[in-house]
């Protein structure tokens, strides 16, 4: 049995066991032992600076992603199953467009000569473009847009195991309908809460196609001082930490909220 | 049951709109890709062909796309048979240390991709895998072999491995039980598994920013590259047909899946 898995195993061991432990190797030698990177990383503005904002824009992609998920995987759940399987192609229909490609969209809707700033002007709301793209908030729509069937697909999935009984019998012992939701509903409803939130909000933080074509060089985020460390500055080792760095929020990520619920239901998503 | 209730109304309508808004970036690219002008405007103009012309005139883009396509097929024939063999493995031994290597086996879905690609980037870097084609093949296959992993696991958990031990107490030596037991009846999630494969190898970017160069460069780095400098049609032209390849694959994939279960 082992050496059925051992050819996967092997690839998978060279190409990214190997390098990420290069990875931290390089992040703290350099002529000998440093914690100087680190310290780089914690101290300098800069990192500092775009560790936050990245942490901000996560969080905030992960609260919309909810509140726009949320209804719409409740809405799959409660209609008859051949609707269900229109909502659901419609929210994994653009998760199989690639990730390029919808930049790509969002450039040519967003800009300032794009489709949507062409229409605002065609029925005369405004009459000077709108700056929706080449800065946070055209990242974060984008990026919102990306990762939202990561939120609707865990939460379309608990929310199907919630026994219809137990809503019948809220409303028979006299709830509303508004009550036995936030009673019963809600809270069952909560593990694919987590489990989705988990996924964009890890997703989120190692986001960098996005950030980079529709932040306009503004929205800095930590995948692009990474990449940046790489290919502008030849900082390796300052790289080296910051990947480090990141790798190890998303691994404490996982670690805390696998104490709460099944890793598999975060991952089984993708 | 239902009464359409100012609740419920609300409900449709706010999930209508963030349907429109998963959607809208999908089916606007087509329209811009067959347009004549440079941007979607108002009122449309004419109908064109232009950008594909464009697309399929380019030296650099055809050998940009013969890149991802042979890049795409080579890590289907190879991330395959290893993921089929790894998780026939993972469901069938008792092995403590499987439970491990089961999630080492999905570590390419946890590792931040960024991470992953600047790490190759160095690996590559020290052994001279930078750029060439080898190396751009085998990234892929470490990318790829989770969706093939998971497909074939969910796969093998509706089959009885009863089967085998009975083909097996017929006479058959293991190998042979698995290909006439075992393999014919996980059939569909091979299938699917090696066809979200190749479309994780297609639309791979990040880890080909790093890796790739020359004239080992596939399509979605050049597309990255240009859309960093320009918004050229041309681009639309060509994720128009990425999209189609995409969705076929995809509708292929399922059905197949569908039958499995």
């Amino acid at each position: 049995m082992l050496a059925l898995v051992s050819p996967a195993l092997l690839v998978i061991l060279a190409l990214i066991v190997l390098p990420v432990g290069w990875l931290a190797w390089q992040s703290v030698y350099h002529d000998g032992f440093t914690l100087e990177n680190y310290r780089r990383v914690f101290t300098e503005d800069v990192y500092w600076r775009t560790f936050a904002l990245t942490f901000e824009i996560s969080l905030a992609v992960t609260f919309i992603a909810l509140l726009l998920g949320y209804p719409v995987a409740y809405l799959a759940d409660s209609v008859p199953k051949g609707w269900s399987i229109l909502i659901l192609s419609l929210v994994v229909l653009p998760f199989w467009t690639s990730v390029l490609v919808r930049a790509y969209a969002w450039l040519a809707l967003l800009q300032r000569t794009g489709v949507i700033n062409q229409f605002l002007r065609y029925v005369d709301v405004i009459s000077e473009p709108l700056a929706l793209v080449h800065n946070t908030f055209g990242t974060v729509v984008a990026t919102v847009h990306i990762l939202l069937p990561f939120m609707v697909l865990p939460l379309y999935a608990t929310m199907q195991k919630i026994p219809n009984d137990l809503m019948q019998a809220g409303a028979s012992l006299g709830a509303s309908p508004s009550l036995t939701f936030m009673r019963v509903f809600l809270p069952l409803s909560l593990p694919g809460v987590l489990a989705g939130c988990t996924m964009v909000f890890v997703l989120c933080l190692g986001f960098y196609i996005t950030p980079e074509l529709l932040g306009g060089g503004r929205t800095v985020m930590v995948s692009m001082l990474v990449s940046r460390n790489v290919e502008l500055y030849n900082q390796f080792g300052a790289a080296s930490a910051v990947a480090v760095v990141l790798l190890l929020s998303v691994l404490a990520i996982f670690f805390v909220v696998s104490r709460f619920i099944s890793l598999d239901r975060v991952l089984g998503q993708k | 049951m239902m009464r359409a209730s100012p609740a419920r109304i609300a409900l449709y309508v706010i999930s209508a709109l963030v349907l429109v808004y998963l959607i809208i970036p999908v089916l606007i690219i087509a329209p811009i890709s067959f347009s004549s002008a440079r941007f979607l405007t108002f009122p449309p103009p004419s109908f064109s062909l232009r950008w594909y012309q464009q697309y399929f005139s380019n030296p650099a883009w055809m050998q940009a796309t013969r890149v991802t396509l042979t890049v795409a097929l080579l890590t289907v024939v190879i991330a395959t048979p290893f993921g089929v063999a790894a998780a026939y493995a993972v469901s069938q031994s008792k092995l403590r240390i499987m439970r491990l290597i089961h999630m080492a086996l999905l570590l390419p879905l946890v590792v931040p991709i960024i991470i992953t690609a600047v790490g190759i980037f160095f690996v590559y870097a020290k052994i001279g895998l930078v750029a060439t084609m080898p190396g751009l093949v085998l990234a892929n296959v470490m990318l790829g072999l989770p969706y093939v992993v998971i497909s074939v696991l969910a796969g093998l958990q509706s089959f009885d491995p009863a089967q085998e031990m009975v083909a097996r107490s017929l006479g058959m030596n293991r190998l042979r039980s698995f290909f006439a037991v075992t393999l014919p009846q996980i059939k569909s999630s091979v299938v699917a598994g090696g066809i979200f494969a190749f479309i994780s190898a297609m639309d791979e970017t990040i880890v080909a920013l790093f890796i790739s160069g020359g004239q080992y460069q596939p399509l979605t780095k050049r597309m990255f590259t240009a859309l960093r400098d320009e918004i050229d049609p041309t681009i639309a032209a060509i994720s128009t047909l990425m999209t189609a390849a995409s969705f076929m694959l995809v509708l292929l994939a399922s059905a197949r899946q569908g039958k499995n279960a």
